[in-house]
C-alpha cells in the first residue's frame, strides 16, 4: 500500500500546493472575502489587513479575484486538457493499431494543424467565434490534442509490435480490446508525464489568450486577464500584476512535481504494481 | 615493460578468489527493501593459461563472480566480503585507480550479446584498440597491427578491412569473434567470457568456440568461461565449477565432472534431456496440411523467405521444424497463423482451407490454432494478472464469466503444475519457467487442436526447459493436441518430435518421420546441423570441425 512516509519531499510539496489551488478553486465563493466583481475600495491600494493583497486597477479586492481566478483558470485548463487527452490518445492509438492509409491521412492532418502556430491559429478562430467558455475549451482542446496524438501514436506503435498484442490479435480480439486493454495500460506512464506538462501549457495558453483579450472576458476573473488589467501598475511600482503571474508559475511547478512523482511510480514496464 | 615485469614474478597463480560474498538490495513490490546474498562464500583459484568453466542456471551467480574478478558489481550489486587477488594484489582494496589499471589491461571481458555491447556509432577497429591505446601499452598503429593479426587468428573474413566496418555490418558470430579480439588486443592475463556463444546458432557457435579455444591456447591467456551449457564448457575448459543459488556445488577437472559427477545437482545437469518419447505413426488424415507455400516480406516482389514449402502434421503429434536463424522457420508459423498471407499455396487445417489473412478467419479457426512464443515475458501483457491472462480466452471463446471462469483458470493452473496461489501475480513476479507455463495455459484454455511453439525453450535454462518439454508431452497425452515445434535445438527435437522438417534458406531440405530424418545417409546441411550440436564429451569440438562438409549460412 501507499505509505505517506514514502512520498518524497518534492512530491509532498507539489501535492500540498496543488491541493491548495484546487481547494481555492472549488470553494471560491465561501473562502473569498469579497465578491468577484465587487468594488471595495480605491484603486491599487497596498497590502493591508482588510485587503491582504491590496486592490486592483478598479479597486476590487485582489485576493478575492485571485481565488475566483483560480476557479476559472483551473476549470478551463482542466477541461481543455481532458478533451485533448481523450481525443488525442484515442485517435493516436487507433491510428497506430489500424495503420495503413488511415494512419497516414490522420497523421498528415495533424501535421497540417501543427504547422500553423498555435497562438495565431487560436486568435484567428476565437476572433470569429462567440467568446464563451465552451468555444475556448474546444479550441484549446483540439489544438493541444495534436501534441497528444503524436505522443500517443508513437508510444502505441512501439507497444503494438509486442508479442502480447500479436497474441491478442491471433485470439481474434477487436480493436477496442487491443486499444483499451492491451495498449492503454502500458502507455499510461508517458501519457501521465505529458498530462502534467500539457495542463500547465493549457494554463499558460489560456493566460496568454486572456492577456491578449480573447480568452476569459471581463468582469470574470482569470489570472492571465488580471495580469493584463494590472500591467499599467508596474510602472508605478504596484505589484498587483506580479501576483497572478507568480501564481501561474507556482501552479506550473507544483503540478509538475506531482506529475514527476507519478511518473516515477508508473514507469516500470516490467512490474504490474510499480515500486515505491 | 610493465608486462614483462608482471610476467616475471609469475608463480603460476593468477586469480585467487577467497570466500567471496556479494550482496544486493532488492525492492520487492509491496514489501520493504531487503538484502539478498547473490554469491556466498565462493573460493576459486586459476593458474596462468588455464580455463575454468563456471556453470549453473540463471541466478546462480556465475556472471556476478565473473564480473567480481574485475572488481565490478552490476546495478547496485556490492562485493561485501572476501578477497579477489589478481596478480598478487587484492583488487578490492586498490580503490578506483587500482581498478582502472586492472580493467582492460590485466583482465578483459567478453559479453554475451556482442551486438548490444558494441557501440553502433563507432567503427570496430576504434573499439578494438581503445583499451590498449588508453592504457598506453601500445601505440595506435601497433594496436591496429595487432588487431589485424588477431582478426586473422580468429578466422574473420577480410582481416585487413573488417575493422573499418560498423557493428551492424558484420554477422552475430563474427561480431562475437571481434569482441574476443578486442579482449585479446591489450594482451591481458585473464579474460572473462560471459556466455559468448549462447545467443548464436549451433552452426555458428561451433566456429566461435573453435576460434576462442585456439586463441586461448596460442596466447597463453587464462580464462573464466561462463555458460549454462555443460557440453559447451566441456570443450574449452580445464576445470569446471558448478554453481547453484550463489554457492559452489562441485568443482573438479572437466573429465571428472562430466563422467563422474559427485553431487546430485551435477548429475541432473549431465543427464538433462533424458526424455523418452516414442515416435507415433502418421494417421490417415493429417490435421494440418501446408501445400506449396511461397511467402515473401514486402509484397510479391519482395525477398522470398519461404519457397515451395509443404509439410503435414497429424492429430496429437509433434512436427519439429529445425534450422538456423534466417531459415524461415518463424515465417512458416506466421503464414499458418495468417499474420503473413502467402503469395502461393494453401493451408488446410482440420478438413477446411484456412483463409490466407487473419481478418477473414472464423473464431473457431482462431481458437483451434494457438501459439506460444519464445520470449514469454513479452508475450504477456505486463499490466494483466495471471487470472486475466488465462481467463481472457475462456471469456472470449466460450463466454465463461465469474465463478465458472475462475474455476477453470484454477484447473488450468493445476494442469501446468502451478496452482491457485499464482492467480493474482503479474508476469514480472514469475520466474522464466513459470511465465512460459502461464503462456501454455493461455493456449490450452482455448481447447486448441494445434499449438505452434516458436522456440519455447530456447530462452530457458536446461533443467527448466526440460520441465517445460515434459509438461508439453504430458499435456499432449491428456488433451490430444498437436504441436508444430519450431526450434534450432536438435536435442529438443530428438526428445519430442514425431516427424521433422529441416529448413535451410526458406526451403525444406529434409522431411519425414523422426526415425528416417535422423538416420544416415544425411544430406550436407542436416549433417552440419547434427554435427554442430555439442556433445558432452572431451575432444568433440576438434572432431566435429574436422568432419564438416559445408560451412554454415552465417546468418
Amino acid at each position: 500500500m501507499l505509505k505517506l512516509s514514502r512520498i518524497p519531499a518534492s512530491a509532498a510539496i507539489g501535492i500540498v500546493l496543488t491541493a491548495a489551488f484546487v481547494f481555492a478553486a472549488v470553494f471560491a465563493p465561501w473562502i473569498a472575502p469579497y465578491g468577484e466583481g465587487e468594488i471595495v475600495g480605491s484603486l491599487w491600494q497596498p497590502f493591508s489587513a482588510q485587503h491582504v493583497l491590496g486592490t486592483d486597477n478598479l479597486g476590487r479586492d485582489l485576493l478575492s479575484r485571485m481565488i475566483y481566478g483560480a476557479r476559472t483558470t483551473l476549470f478551463i485548463a482542466a477541461l481543455a486538457t481532458a478533451l485533448s487527452f481523450t481525443m488525442g490518445s484515442i485517435v493516436g492509438f487507433t491510428a497506430a493499431v489500424v495503420g495503413g492509409w488511415i494512419d497516414q491521412v490522420m497523421s498528415r492532418l495533424v501535421d497540417l494543424l501543427m504547422s500553423i502556430p498555435t497562438l495565431i491559429f487560436a486568435l484567428v478562430v476565437l476572433s470569429v467565434l462567440p467568446a464563451n467558455t465552451l468555444t475556448l475549451v474546444l479550441v484549446m482542446g483540439v489544438l493541444d490534442s495534436t501534441r497528444v496524438y503524436r505522443l500517443a501514436r508513437a508510444v502505441a506503435v512501439d507497444i503494438n509490435v509486442m508479442d502480447f498484442v500479436e497474441a491478442a490479435k491471433l485470439r481474434g480480439e477487436g480493436r477496442g480490446w487491443i486499444i483499451f486493454r492491451e495498449i492503454l495500460p502500458n502507455a499510461l506512464s508517458p501519457l501521465v508525464a505529458e498530462l502534467g506538462l500539457r495542463f500547465i501549457f493549457a494554463v499558460l495558453f489560456l493566460s496568454a489568450l486572456s492577456f491578449l483579450g480573447l480568452g476569459v472576458q471581463p468582469p470574470e476573473a482569470d489570472w492571465g486577464g488580471m495580469v493584463k488589467e494590472n500591467k499599467e501598475g508596474i510602472v508605478f511600482g504596484i505589484p498587483a500584476a506580479l501576483i497572478p503571474a507568480a501564481a501561474i508559475a507556482l501552479l506550473a511547478i507544483s503540478v509538475n512535481l506531482v506529475a514527476d512523482w507519478i511518473l516515477n511510480r508508473t514507469t516500470d514496464l516490467k512490474g504490474g504494481r510499480g515500486n515505491g | 615493460m610493465a608486462k614483462t615485469a608482471r610476467k616475471a614474478k609469475d608463480d603460476g597463480l593468477l586469480l585467487d578468489i577467497r570466500d567471496l560474498k556479494i550482496e544486493a538490495t532488492i525492492y520487492p513490490p509491496g514489501e520493504d527493501p531487503r538484502q539478498v546474498t547473490i554469491v556466498d562464500g565462493v573460493s576459486l583459484q586459476l593458474k596462468r593459461g588455464k580455463v575454468l568453466g563456471l556453470i549453473g542456471e540463471s541466478g546462480a551467480g556465475k556472471s556476478t563472480i565473473g564480473l567480481a574478478s574485475m572488481g565490478y558489481g552490476r546495478g547496485g550489486v556490492r562485493i561485501t566480503g572476501g578477497e579477489v587477488i589478481v596478480n598478487g594484489r587484492d583488487i578490492l582494496k586498490g580503490g578506483i585507480p587500482g581498478l582502472r589499471t586492472l580493467r582492460g589491461r590485466e583482465v578483459c571481458y567478453v559479453a554475451q550479446s556482442a551486438a548490444a555491447a558494441f557501440n553502433p556509432a563507432h567503427q570496430l577497429m576504434d573499439q578494438v584498440v581503445e583499451a590498449a591505446v588508453r592504457h598506453g601499452t601500445l601505440t595506435r598503429a601497433e594496436a591496429a597491427k595487432r588487431a589485424v593479426e588477431l582478426f586473422k587468428k580468429l578466422g574473420l573474413p577480410n582481416p585487413e578491412t573488417i575493422g573499418k566496418r560498423y557493428p551492424h555490418q558484420v554477422s552475430g558470430g563474427q561480431l562475437q569473434r571481434v569482441m574476443t579480439a578486442m579482449a585479446l588486443c591489450s594482451d591481458p592475463d585473464l579474460i572473462v567470457f560471459d556466455e559468448p556463444t549462447t545467443a548464436l546458432d549451433v552452426t555458428t557457435q561451433i566456429d566461435v568456440l573453435a576460434a576462442i579455444k585456439d586463441a586461448i591456447r596460442d596466447f597463453g591467456v587464462a580464462a573464466l568461461y561462463i555458460t549454462h551449457d555443460l557440453a559447451v564448457v566441456a570443450q574449452v575448459s580445464d576445470e569446471i565449477m558448478v554453481l547453484r543459488h550463489g554457492k559452489m556445488v562441485e568443482h573438479g577437472e572437466t573429465e571428472q565432472i562430466i563422467h563422474r559427477p559427485r553431487q546430485d545437482y551435477t548429475k541432473a545437469l549431465v543427464s538433462v534431456r533424458s526424455i523418452v518419447h516414442e515416435e507415433k505413426k502418421p494417421s490417415p488424415e493429417p490435421l494440418l496440411k501446408v501445400d506449396n507455400i511461397t511467402a515473401a516480406y514486402g509484397g510479391s516482389a519482395g525477398v522470398k523467405v519461404l519457397k515451395d514449402v509443404s509439410v503435414e502434421l497429424h492429430p496429437g503429434q509433434t512436427l519439429a521444424v529445425v534450422g538456423e536463424s534466417g531459415s524461415g522457420k518463424s515465417t512458416l508459423a506466421r503464414v499458418i497463423t495468417g499474420l503473413l498471407p502467402p503469395i502461393e499455396g494453401s493451408v488446410r487445417f482440420a478438413g477446411r482451407t484456412l483463409s490466407r489473412a487473419l481478418a477473414q478467419r472464423s473464431k473457431d479457426d482462431l481458437r483451434e490454432l494457438q501459439m506460444i512464443y519464445q520470449m514469454a515475458d513479452v508475450a504477456m501483457n505486463p499490466r494483466q494478472t495471471v487470472a486475466t491472462i488465462i481467463g481472457r480466452p475462456l471469456e472470449f471463446y466460450f463466454g465463461m464469466r465469474g465463478a465458472e471462469r475462475d474455476r477453470r483458470v484454477v484447473e488450468l493452473l493445476d494442469e501446468i503444475e502451478m496452482g491457485a496461489k499464482f492467480l493474482d501475480r503479474y508476469p514480472a513476479e514469475l520466474s522464466g519457467g513459470q511465465k512460459q507455463r502461464v503462456c501454455i495455459a493461455r493456449a490450452l484454455a482455448a481447447k486448441p487442436k494445434l499449438i505452434i511453439c516458436d522456440e519455447v525453450t530456447s530462452a530457458l535454462d536446461p533443467l527448466v526447459a526440460d520441465g517445460i518439454l515434459k509438461l508439453l508431452l504430458n499435456l499432449q497425452k491428456i488433451e490430444n493436441v498437436a504441436y508444430l515445434f519450431i526450434t534450432h535445438d536438435l536435442a529438443t527435437v530428438k526428445a519430442i518430435a514425431d516427424s521433422i522438417a529441416v529448413m535451410y534458406r526458406g526451403e525444406v531440405v529434409r522431411y519425414g518421420p523422426k526415425s528416417t530424418v535422423l538416420a544416415p545417409p544425411f544430406d550436407a546441411y542436416t549433417d552440419l546441423l547434427l554435427s554442430s550440436v555439442p556433445a558432452m564429451e572431451i575432444g568433440w569440438l576438434e572432431n566435429a570441425i574436422k568432419g564438416r562438409r559445408m560451412q554454415s549460412a552465417g546468418n
